[in-house]
């Protein structure tokens, strides 16, 4: 028997190679005794930053990697630079952070650089195998970080149910995997898409269950409703910084990876798995809304307004057409930088006031950090939808996607579930602008120099930390407006990248 | 020139912001100044017998079809005249009575206008929708940030009422309307594309209609977020809470503009775009049309708040206001588009002589009030023109405009014309109420009767002027406003498209 190895591409995979190789510095430079904190997470957005470079190198080329097993397109390449430019963000959110201080600064930001790895690969998989390893090398180092304040109950309590509940989700993806295997003969996408193509196996009562196992567990990965009850807990647990990553470059690559597997291996059965999703997507606007309206803690909330989020992405993936997964690309997009602007406060009231992360926490915030409130204020209305924001383009797109693609309905409950965001959405906002701040006086960590006000301790040596709170905080809001004012680099970059997976299918 | 118009609010706004702490006022107020000279401008250089005007054409989001356009014709123009009217007296206002946190209400008065113009400017039904979604946010924050706990009715057992909960009440319910709006305004461009290119402006819509299944549940879509925004009987649960934690010189804005913009939607958008909808449809209008006016009256004089009286008083005078579009008559329309403008300058000045007879009494409850006009012979004098003109006294031009959407819905259908007449009588018992109430009677103890000062008399006084020159002179108005409501509603008689696309 002859054995070729497969060629390797090594400029396509340059983005992979970078990020796996940082991960090993990272890890070692950790390791040097007294390297600061500074110098790593440096050291990590530095390994990011040539990702992303590497990424926008190689956006355009559309080839198979590594005999086939990973596909180099700009859709998958879109993940990259989400998760990246998430991951970045973390970094400066999670400087000083407990958990990062105790799990030792190097370790912290390899898992994180290892779950970008794993979320790189996830979305250029066009193979099952390589799918499923992808989606374990994602899912691990979440476990691990989700678990990292470890003296906290709650977040070995996060950690453990994500553990669980994330094993369940990939055993059922497996189950399903090899089910589809068995009805297909074939690993590789294109080959399913074969079998079950016209003449083929379509309608075999093996592919259909495989299919449903398939969508059962990246529904627990996405967090889509029913499979859904670990998010509140688990983002309640977890370290905010953590949390935030989980939130949206999870949410990304998972949703990058599902379109893909199903427009691609699964698409000539559209008419079979549509409908299932529809409903699937209408439970996770359903649950998440209604979930959210009575939460005070602000992770939690976050959580369910993201299963309901996951909803309306679904929508761009239900409709399957070119004009869906744009709408995806641009709201996933859109999705992380608003996120992002929310966790950011989050983290930065976290570490202010002993509330933790309470609605106690921001309340009069609107007088007294008006940097602070103002972020979170956009970060909201824009997750809610309003106009202004690129929240608002977002939900346009998929609407108009929705309604093209003959799923009208579907928009108009997306429409409807923002209805009732609003309500919790827009309680964060009063509580921010129209409430006076907690009686209790709020813990200063780093005592304000008398009479300065707030806007002068941000520039005051020692309170650095708060200048890259308030600073991914204020880029993420500014991100946020300008693509709500003119979105248009964005859509273009978004139809690049659905209509790279278009030419595929 | 008419970007400059739409777009300098928020620039001052933003610029208020930066100004110190003396000076906050300075930019809204110039900029208000200087965009009143320019909508007079425009007002002069307007051609009636022309359609759309000083358009701005430009693409924005090509991947949706969605482009930046604007124009004035005879209907929006005298909407963004009465806009940048009241925006200008409530700067004014504003700069004599500063508010707490100056620089964010000023910033918000800023965004409130230009997305209110916006909305009267938008020729591109996406445009529109957003433009009319962003403009409840700066009232969210105006009156949810500024607003005071009101006492409430303890006499009825109604507690206090709390503004946070009140605003968002009002937020949700207009939203709701909004957003289903949004959705069928999408529906509307992609099925009128049918597969081509989609194009959201509102003339290639009107000329393309729908197949009537469509514009049914697509029509019901449109109504409802006007219905809400104005608000109409059945949809206006959220009015008297919002209505009676505002801050009044907002309140005055909302209840002189955002009101408009709904039957002004119905004039813009329904209408052309939707005619066999509107035809199909229009009785079912007509009674809710006829039921506010009732409602409203009767709630009007029953309340005790000023706030409320003339909270409900704007029920009524919007179902006037719809009666005389959903005529679809050309006569009817047109008195509705003076009636739109005469409402705005009546109620606006009313609610800032609430605002005097508040610090004057302490409550905004009349029955707690009186004899207020002892002493103030100019405020009296001020106040007693507001009011006559909001009972339409014959005359007035609130006279003119109801005299016209009755002629018109007279002659369409005779039924509605007789019970919204009632209307006309009722208003004239709810307004002399409120002003016998507060100004004659018996002073109370602990109330003073203080002459009003000069800037703010002077506000009152400039909002008053314009009442009575429209008084002298409708036709103004009335003469701009005819052939675009004519075109409007022509639409609706199942007349050939082309007409429509003229203009």
């Amino acid at each position: 028997m002859n054995f070729n190895a497969p060629h390797i591409d090594y400029a396509g995979l340059s983005p992979v190679i970078a990020l796996t190789a940082g991960l090993v510095i990272v890890l070692m430079a950790g390791l040097i005794p007294r390297i600061g904190r500074f110098m790593t997470a440096g050291l990590t957005i530095a390994v990011l930053a040539s990702t992303v470079g590497l990424s926008i190198w190689q956006w355009g080329s559309e080839t198979d990697l590594v005999a086939g097993a990973l596909r180099l397109d700009a859709f998958g390449l879109s993940a990259t630079l989400i998760a990246c430019t998430a991951a970045a963000i973390v970094v400066l959110l999670a400087i000083r952070e407990p958990a990062a201080e105790e799990a030792n600064h190097g370790a912290f930001y390899s898992l994180l650089l290892g779950s970008v790895l794993g979320m790189t690969l996830i979305a250029q998989a066009q193979n099952l195998v390589a799918f499923f390893v992808a989606l374990e090398l994602l899912s691990i180092p979440l476990y691990v970080l989700s678990a990292s304040a470890r003296r906290e109950e709650r977040s070995l309590e996060a950690g453990l149910k994500y553990l669980i509940i994330g094993s369940i989700g990939s055993a059922t993806i497996l189950y399903g995997f090899a089910l589809l295997y068995g009805a297909s003969g074939s690993t590789d996408f294109s080959g399913i898409a074969h079998a079950v193509g016209p003449g083929g196996h379509g309608n075999d009562t093996l592919v259909l269950i495989g299919t449903a196992m398939a969508a059962t567990g990246l529904a627990f990965k996405t967090s889509l409703a029913p499979f859904h009850q670990w998010t509140p807990d688990v983002y309640q647990g977890a370290p905010t910084p953590v949390t935030a990553f989980m939130a949206v470059a999870t949410k990304a690559a998972a949703f990058i990876a599902l379109a893909r597997l199903f427009e691609v291996a699964l698409g000539p059965i559209a008419q079979d798995w549509k409908p299932a999703l529809a409903a699937i997507a209408v439970a996770s606007i359903a649950i998440g809304n209604i979930g959210a309206l009575g939460q005070d803690s602000l992770k939690r909330l976050m959580g369910y307004s993201g299963v309901a989020q996951a909803g309306y992405m679904l929508a761009g993936v239900v409709v399957a057409t070119e004009k869906g997964l744009e709408a995806l690309v641009f709201y996933l997009a859109a999705y992380t930088l608003m996120n992002l602007a929310v966790f950011a406060v989050v983290v930065g009231r976290e570490r202010e006031t002993e509330l933790g992360d309470d609605i106690e926490s921001v309340a009069g915030l609107g007088r007294s950090r008006p940097l602070l409130a103002w972020p979170l204020t956009i970060g909201m209305l824009a997750l809610a939808g309003l106009p202004g924001t690129s929240g608002f383009m977002g939900k346009l797109f998929l609407i108009e996607a929705t309604v093209d693609g003959d799923y009208t309905w579907l928009g108009v409950i997306i429409v409807i579930g923002s209805m009732v965001s609003l309500a919790y959405y827009l309680r964060v906002v009063a509580a921010v602008w129209m409430r006076s701040e907690p009686a209790a006086a709020p813990v200063q960590p780093m005592p304000a120099i008398a009479g300065g006000s707030p806007e002068a301790d941000a520039t005051t040596k020692g309170t650095g930390r708060c200048v890259l709170i308030f600073g991914s905080a204020v880029l993420c809001a500014t991100a946020t407006v300008v693509f709500g004012i003119a979105p248009s680099p964005l859509i273009d970059w978004a139809s690049h990248a659905a209509s790279s997976l278009a030419t595929t299918i | 020139m008419i970007q400059i118009l739409l777009w300098a609010p928020l620039a001052a706004g933003l610029v208020a912001c930066a100004m110190p702490q003396r000076l906050v006022a300075l930019p809204p107020l110039l900029t208000a100044i200087t965009r009143l000279g320019l909508v007079i401008y425009v007002v002069a250089r307007f051609n009636p017998s022309l359609g759309l005007q000083h358009t701005v054409d430009e693409s924005w989001i090509p991947a949706l079809g969605v482009r930046y356009q604007l124009g004035v014709d005879g209907i929006s123009l005298f909407l963004a005249v009465l806009t940048s009217v009241l925006w200008l007296a409530t700067t004014i206002w504003s700069t004599i009575n500063p508010h707490e946190r100056p620089r964010t209400w000023f910033l918000m008065l800023g965004i409130a206008e230009t997305a209110t113009l916006g909305a009267f400017l938008a020729q591109d039904l996406i445009l529109f929708v957003l433009f009319f979604d962003l403009m409840l946010i700066p009232f969210y924050f105006l009156f949810g940030a500024w607003g005071k706990e009101h006492p409430g009715r303890p006499e009825e057992d109604e507690g206090p009422i709390r503004p946070q909960p009140a605003v968002i009440k009002m937020i949700v319910y207009t939203l709701v309307g909004s957003l289903l709006m949004l959705a069928g305004a999408i529906a509307t461009g992609i099925l009128t594309a049918n597969g081509g290119p989609v194009d959201f402006n509102i003339q290639h819509l009107a000329a393309n209609p729908l197949s009537s299944g469509s514009q049914y549940w697509i029509f019901w879509f449109f109504a409802a977020a006007f219905l809400v925004k104005m608000p109409a009987f059945p949809l206006h649960a959220w009015m008297p809470d919002a209505y009676r934690v505002a801050p009044l010189p907002a309140l005055a804005l909302f209840s002189g503009v955002l009101s408009k913009v709904g039957a002004y939607g119905f004039l813009r958008i329904v209408l052309p775009v939707f005619p066999a909808a509107t035809t199909h449809f229009q009785e079912v209008i007509l009674v809710i049309a006829v039921a506010s006016i009732l409602y409203g009256s009767v709630m009007a004089f029953t309340q005790t708040s000023a706030r409320l009286i003339l909270g409900y008083s704007s029920v009524a005078q919007l179902g006037f206001i719809t009666l005389g579009i959903f005529s679809l008559r050309p006569d009817g329309a047109d008195g509705a588009v003076l009636q739109m403008v005469n409402h705005g300058l009546v109620v606006a000045p009313l609610m800032l002589i609430a605002i005097l007879l508040v610090a004057r009494a302490g409550t905004d409850d009349i029955t707690k009030m009186g004899g207020l006009a002892m002493r103030a012979p100019v405020l009296a004098a001020l106040f007693l023109i507001a009011t006559m003109a909001l009972l339409a006294i014959p005359g007035s031009s609130n006279f003119m405009g109801e005299f016209y959407i009755l002629n018109g819905i007279f002659q369409e259908k005779i039924v509605y014309a007789f019970i919204a007449a009632i209307g006309i009588a009722l208003s004239a018992y709810y307004a002399l109420r409120m002003y016998q109430h507060a100004m004659h009677n018996r002073k109370p103890d602990g109330i003073e009767s203080r002459e009003v000062g000069l800037f703010e008399g002077g506000v009152v006084a400039g909002l008053v002027a314009c009442i009575v020159a429209l008084a002298l002179w409708p036709g103004l108005i009335l003469h701009r406003a005819e052939n675009s409501t004519a075109a409007s509603v022509a639409a609706s008689h199942q007349a050939a498209p082309t007409q429509v696309a003229e203009r």
